[in-house]
């Protein structure tokens, strides 16, 4: 077990290793001179040069690799080229809001999911689990922005139950907080609802096949304990597994979702650095998300013991 | 009656009945596949309305008139006009553009080097390892940062759009194409062939390439959302599609400074992104469906 744990631990590293190398030979391998890509049209021969120097780019690829790996050990992302601060720094600065945004929608979309698919299941076929999948096909089409705007039109400007846009810290009290987040964590997890509530919908009709779930019926047990504890557990380890992944799909959404709530997060900072081509930022900010996306899925799959027993390593 | 009266009876029977019959097997059809026959006319409405663009709207999509500035949808201007005073009704449909060409074009892409790099890791056993270690890298950073990350490093057009959300879709399609070509090669009418003497190229070209068809053809109308969506949100933050070239997220990026008074500049061309990606995937869904009844009725 506890080998097993390790081996698991140790096998991130490969996956880890290659991200950094896509992440890092992404400007190499963009075609024409990546200096004066960054340094946009207007950019003097100077300007062309101090970017290059900036970047190290003046020296052998793999020089520049071992380099840039080094750094990375030694938790250094680089400088920002349009602030010249640490990229560490500028991301430390915007985390808060990001992280309260993912953790408060994995909460909700999670709590309203489930539910939704071990219904649509129980109740196969009828009126409440055909609304539950054509919510889901709806939640797949329409793109987080656009229910973001849907929901600022309608709660905040028509009726005027709740903010506009913006962010208060926690620090400055619980209610601003959330009041705040509520319509951007509405928008951002209806994709990550209607990918949880399909899959939980599926493998419940599975698990509620089974020649167990018959016995528990026989034996006179309520309908809320089969579903909820015997058969939901059964189903733990497939939707645990979609929440997982899905995360990926909330990492591309919540930096739209912060440019449609003016959310001063990772976002907003990526946004930013698009705008003004800072690409040590941009570099920072997608090999974070990508590193805390696979320990994710990592602790995800470590969790597959605790569900069910019966996987052993 | 003669026999030849007889034919002739029976011919002028399936004449009467043939349009009849046709016209039974477009219902039969559309009450079978609802979400095809759905999906498919939506999509095909909006791939008009991109070929015909110019027909549908006689103004230009860049044309300034700054004395007409934000002004609310009206007989004159359907969906109202942008600060710039150009027209949103004509921006939109010439906007369809855009998101047919991303969407198609990734799908088509993404689907063809999947299908190779899936196939090459399936068979070429000394591959699989490190190929497949590359796809897990690709597949940890998530699909938008990715393209983002690649719309940074080069300048923006369509086409580098194209490229970069192909890349960033490249690694789900060659693993579904390698689990195919290794579930198949298990097979006792594959492992006959390879008994038989068959090469390597025949074997794939007859027994493998027709049984990936119907999940890569599944999967490629996903591939076709999720790019058009990918490309309204790259544009929307301004990682995109250049601002000269009217597509949907650009008209949003342009009317978010404004959409508490003007919503209608962003809610318009929502719209469209929205029916256009729900299309898709009805067809999606359908196909899925129609192709595979045994995963139709898991999930």
């Amino acid at each position: 077990m506890l080998a097993y744990i390790a081996r698991r631990i140790l096998s991130t590293i490969p996956v880890m290793l290659v991200v950094a190398f896509v992440v890092f030979s992404m400007l190499m391998l963009s075609p024409g001179d990546p200096a004066a890509v960054i340094a946009g049209d207007q950019a003097t021969p100077e300007d062309v040069e101090r970017i290059r120097a900036a970047l190290g780019l003046d020296r052998p690829f793999l020089v520049q690799f071992v380099d840039f790996l080094w750094r990375l050990v030694n938790f250094d992302l680089g400088t920002s080229i349009f602030t010249n601060l640490p990229v560490t720094h500028m991301i430390a600065q915007r985390i808060e809001p990001t992280v309260s945004l993912m953790v408060l929608t994995i909460l909700f979309s999670v709590a309203v999911a489930v539910p939704m698919g071990v219904v649509a299941a129980w109740k196969a076929g009828s009126w409440i689990d055909r609304a539950v999948m054509v919510f889901a096909v709806l939640g797949f089409s329409v793109p987080v922005f656009v229910i973001g705007y849907l929901l600022a039109y309608i709660f905040a400007l028509e009726l005027d139950w709740l903010p506009v846009q913006g962010y208060t810290p926690l620090s400055r009290g619980f209610w601003p907080f959330l009041e705040n987040l509520i319509l951007p964590t509405i928008a951002l997890g209806s994709v990550y609802i209607a990918l949880i509530a399909r899959i939980t919908r599926a493998t419940m009709l599975e698990v509620l096949a089974q020649d167990y779930i018959r016995t528990a019926k026989a034996k006179g047990l309520g309908t809320r304990p089969i579903l909820f504890l015997h058969a939901l557990k059964n189903a733990a380890v497939p939707i645990s597994t979609v929440v997982g992944i899905g995360i990926a799909l909330l990492i591309g959404g919540a930096v739209v979702t912060e440019s449609v709530f003016a959310i001063p997060g990772l976002g907003r900072l990526t946004v930013d650095a698009i705008l003004r081509r800072d690409y040590p930022v941009i570099q920072g900010v997608v090999l974070l998300f990508s590193f805390v996306y696979v320990l994710v899925n990592l602790m995800i799959d470590l969790l597959y013991t605790v569900f069910d027993p019966r996987i052993r390593y | 009656m003669s026999p030849d009266t007889a034919v002739a009876a029976a011919a002028a029977q399936v004449e009467i009945l043939a349009p009849e019959r046709r016209r039974g097997r477009v219902r039969t059809f559309i009450r079978r596949h609802p979400a095809i026959a759905f999906g498919g006319c939506l999509l095909v409405l909006m791939a008009l309305a991109a070929v015909f663009a110019p027909l549908l709207s006689s103004l230009d999509p860049q044309a300034l008139a700054p004395a007409r500035r934000v002004r609310h949808p009206s007989a004159e201007h359907w969906f109202g006009t942008d600060m710039l005073g150009r027209d949103v009704y004509t921006r939109v449909i010439y906007g369809t553009r855009v998101s047919l060409i991303v969407g198609f074009s990734v799908a088509l892409l993404a689907s063809l080097l999947g299908l190779a790099i899936g196939l090459v890791s399936g068979f070429i056993r000394i591959l699989d390892g490190v190929i497949m270690r590359i796809m897990d890298g690709l597949m940890s950073i998530p699909p938008i940062l990715l393209a983002i990350a690649l719309m940074a490093a080069t300048r923006g057009s369509v086409q580098n759009v194209i490229i970069a959300i192909t890349i960033a879709e490249i690694p789900r399609v060659s693993r579904l194409v390698r689990s195919v070509v290794l579930s198949l090669r298990e097979q006792p009418y594959v492992e006959a062939a390879i008994a038989a003497g068959t090469t390597t190229p025949r074997i794939i070209v007859r027994h493998i390439l027709p049984n990936t068809l119907a999940p890569l053809t599944v999967q490629a109308t996903y591939i076709c959302a999720s790019a058009m969506i990918t490309e309204a949100i790259l544009s929307f933050i301004g990682a995109g599609t250049p601002p000269i070239i009217p597509s949907w997220g650009n008209i949003m990026a342009e009317g978010r400074a404004l959409w508490q008074v003007a919503p209608y500049i962003v809610f318009f061309p929502a719209l469209f992104l929205s029916l256009t990606v729900l299309s898709v995937n009805l067809l999606g869904d359908g196909l899925r469906d129609a192709l595979d009844p045994r995963l139709a009725k898991r999930i």
